[in-house]
């Protein structure tokens, strides 16, 4: 019976150690509830604290972007904190620049809610909601690139506008991760969400979202994006992208046309070959509906042999340069790899563009 | 039972007896933890607090409960339950109060549990028979001697960002020498006092 003796001294040890430790935490992690202020009191919030700002945020249903799922490494859940955030801290300084700091930008997923906080937040993402949706349809495009239409459930409509996107939920081993896309349904489709994904290699959302069947359920949250629409029907608007880029100019293209039948508006669409055409009958549908728009496709690579293509060859950029006549008032939207943005962006300012009137998607 | 005064045994686990330099305990965060002096005081000061604290709730458990009851044999696990309870404690108390050394901190922080100079302290405190005053003496000695090492590492690691280190010491081989250096420079300090 030797053993016991050391059995019980050692339990009752162990537990005057944890009773001691319940009791610290009692004391020291306890921070009671918090107020959360949101743009000077337009939302107030009372969180139990002790949690981090971006989860309190989302519990209250509030959804501010992070593709990370909350470990600091996208740097997507910016927020300001004015007061009560306590200092940066060193996980956050890589993702911001001296300014940010000086504005007291923080990332959302790093600081604590400790006390009574006063932040500011994007008026949009005050209207962003948590959607329940089924797929109503998926079709191939190209080889690698799916559209998919999602039925909203919950709540039924979505109001959004040209060139915002919505974060989809993807299951992941480690947990639900959030991947962006941009809307391409027109915001006059008010009671569904279409998106245009390219499926990536070992990617986690594009697998997810490729891998979907008919009536399966899906959820996101949105609308998310600052790009506004020029709103003065003299200022023509040029789209120039290429992939999956296609997704937000369609969207931004049938909604101009809804609303303003003669605007002037530019399409200007790169492949590498005729294989990775698409849309490009529904576009010349529209075209022949609305003669003020036009769709121009640039295929860069050299044509298969017994093909044939009467339109551009080339770069997209080489394309843009060559339509566009110089000092028009002019909107653009640029959505493609980083080089042909930058490549795009120059010929634009050569045409008179200036920096605000170019807005660009870099994937 | 060891005769000499608390306050020697102090000074000396500072100086003489350092436990990083003289028995190389705790080298793990002490590498790891040195690049920026700000870092190393706050893990220095969170070490002092709590080997002092263990070595003291250590003796007591050790002298009251295990000695009477015959059970010395569990002195190992019973003294890494408290190092454990008590390094958990300090985490919540940190995160509390300062949550910028916190994050700087890091994983060093719940590893002070494995820290081998926190039990290493507890070990010699029972092989040397220090009494309590003696043990907190050792303690708070043993944990100032181990963070005056770890900042005045970081001191240097800092001034050596300016050297023109030869590219194959760069790193923890660099490191590993300065602390060599440091322990031979403390070897000045033997024959002052003896604590064996």
């Amino acid at each position: 019976m030797g053993f016991v003796l050391p059995v019980v001294v050692l339990s009752i040890l162990f537990a005057a150690l944890a009773a001691g430790l319940l009791v610290a935490e009692r004391l020291l992690v306890n921070y009671g509830v918090c107020t959360i202020d949101i743009n000077a009191g337009e939302k107030e919030l009372e969180v139990p604290g002790g949690q981090h700002l971006l989860s309190a945020l989302y519990s209250e249903e509030i959804f501010i972007p992070s593709a990370c799922g909350g470990r600091g490494s996208c740097s997507y859940c910016k927020v300001t904190v004015l007061s009560g955030g306590g200092p940066v801290l060193p996980t956050e300084t890589p993702y911001l620049s001296r300014s940010e700091v000086r504005n007291n930008v923080r990332l959302a997923c790093q600081v604590k809610v400790r006390e009574d906080l006063n932040i500011r937040i994007p008026e949009d993402l005050l209207h962003v909601q948590l959607f329940s949706a089924v797929v109503e349809s998926t079709r191939e495009l190209t080889h690698d690139i799916k559209e998919i239409r999602l039925k909203l459930l919950e709540p039924e409509q979505i109001s959004h506008r040209p060139g915002q996107y919505v974060q989809v939920q993807a299951p992941s081993p480690e947990g639900p991760v959030y991947r962006a896309y941009s809307i391409s349904s027109p915001v006059y489709e008010t009671d569904m969400v279409q998106l245009v994904v390219r499926l990536v290699p070992g990617g986690i959302g594009s697998t997810y979202l490729h891998n979907l069947e008919v009536g399966d359920p899906v959820e996101f949250t949105g609308p998310f994006g600052e790009f506004e629409l020029n709103e003065e029907p003299d200022v023509e608007i040029v789209c120039v992208g290429g992939g999956c880029g296609m997704a937000p100019m369609r969207n931004i293209i049938y909604t101009v046309y809804d609303r303003w039948p003669d605007r002037t508006c530019w399409l200007f669409f790169g492949c590498r070959t005729t294989e990775d055409i698409f849309y490009l009958d529904d576009f010349e549908e529209l075209a022949e509906k609305h003669p003020n728009f036009h769709v121009i496709y640039a295929l860069s690579d050299q044509l298969h042999p017994g093909e044939e293509w009467d339109g551009e060859t080339g770069f997209i950029h080489l394309s843009a340069d060559k339509y566009l006549e110089p000092g028009v008032p002019r909107q653009a939207f640029l959505c493609g790899p980083p080089p042909m943005i930058e490549a795009v962006t120059e010929v634009l300012k050569d045409k008179g563009l200036q920096d605000e009137d170019i807005f660009y998607d870099e994937f | 039972m060891n005769a000499t005064p608390a306050l020697v045994i102090l000074i000396a686990a500072i100086v003489t007896n350092n436990i990083l330099l003289a028995n190389f305990l705790g080298m793990c965060s002490f590498l790891a933890c040195s690049r920026q002096i700000d870092t190393a005081l706050g893990l220095g000061a969170a070490v002092i607090f709590v080997l002092t604290c263990t070595t003291v709730i250590n003796h007591v458990i050790y002298h009251m409960v295990l000695v009477p009851w015959q059970m010395e044999y569990l002195q190992f696990i019973v003294f890494i339950a408290v190092i454990a309870a008590f390094v958990q404690f300090v985490e919540m108390f940190v995160e509390r109060f300062t949550p910028v050394l916190y994050y700087a901190l890091g994983i060093f922080l719940p590893l002070i549990t494995v820290n081998c100079a926190i039990l290493g302290a507890s070990l010699f405190m029972i092989i040397r028979d220090y009494t309590l005053a003696q043990s907190a003496g050792f303690g708070l000695g043993a944990g100032l001697g181990w963070a005056l090492a770890i900042a005045l590492m970081a001191g240097i690691r800092q001034k050596m960002g300016y050297s023109d280190v030869p590219r194959p010491f760069q790193g923890v081989a660099i490191a590993m020498v300065v602390t060599g250096v440091m322990a031979m420079a403390f070897m000045g300090f033997a024959g002052m006092v003896d604590i064996q």
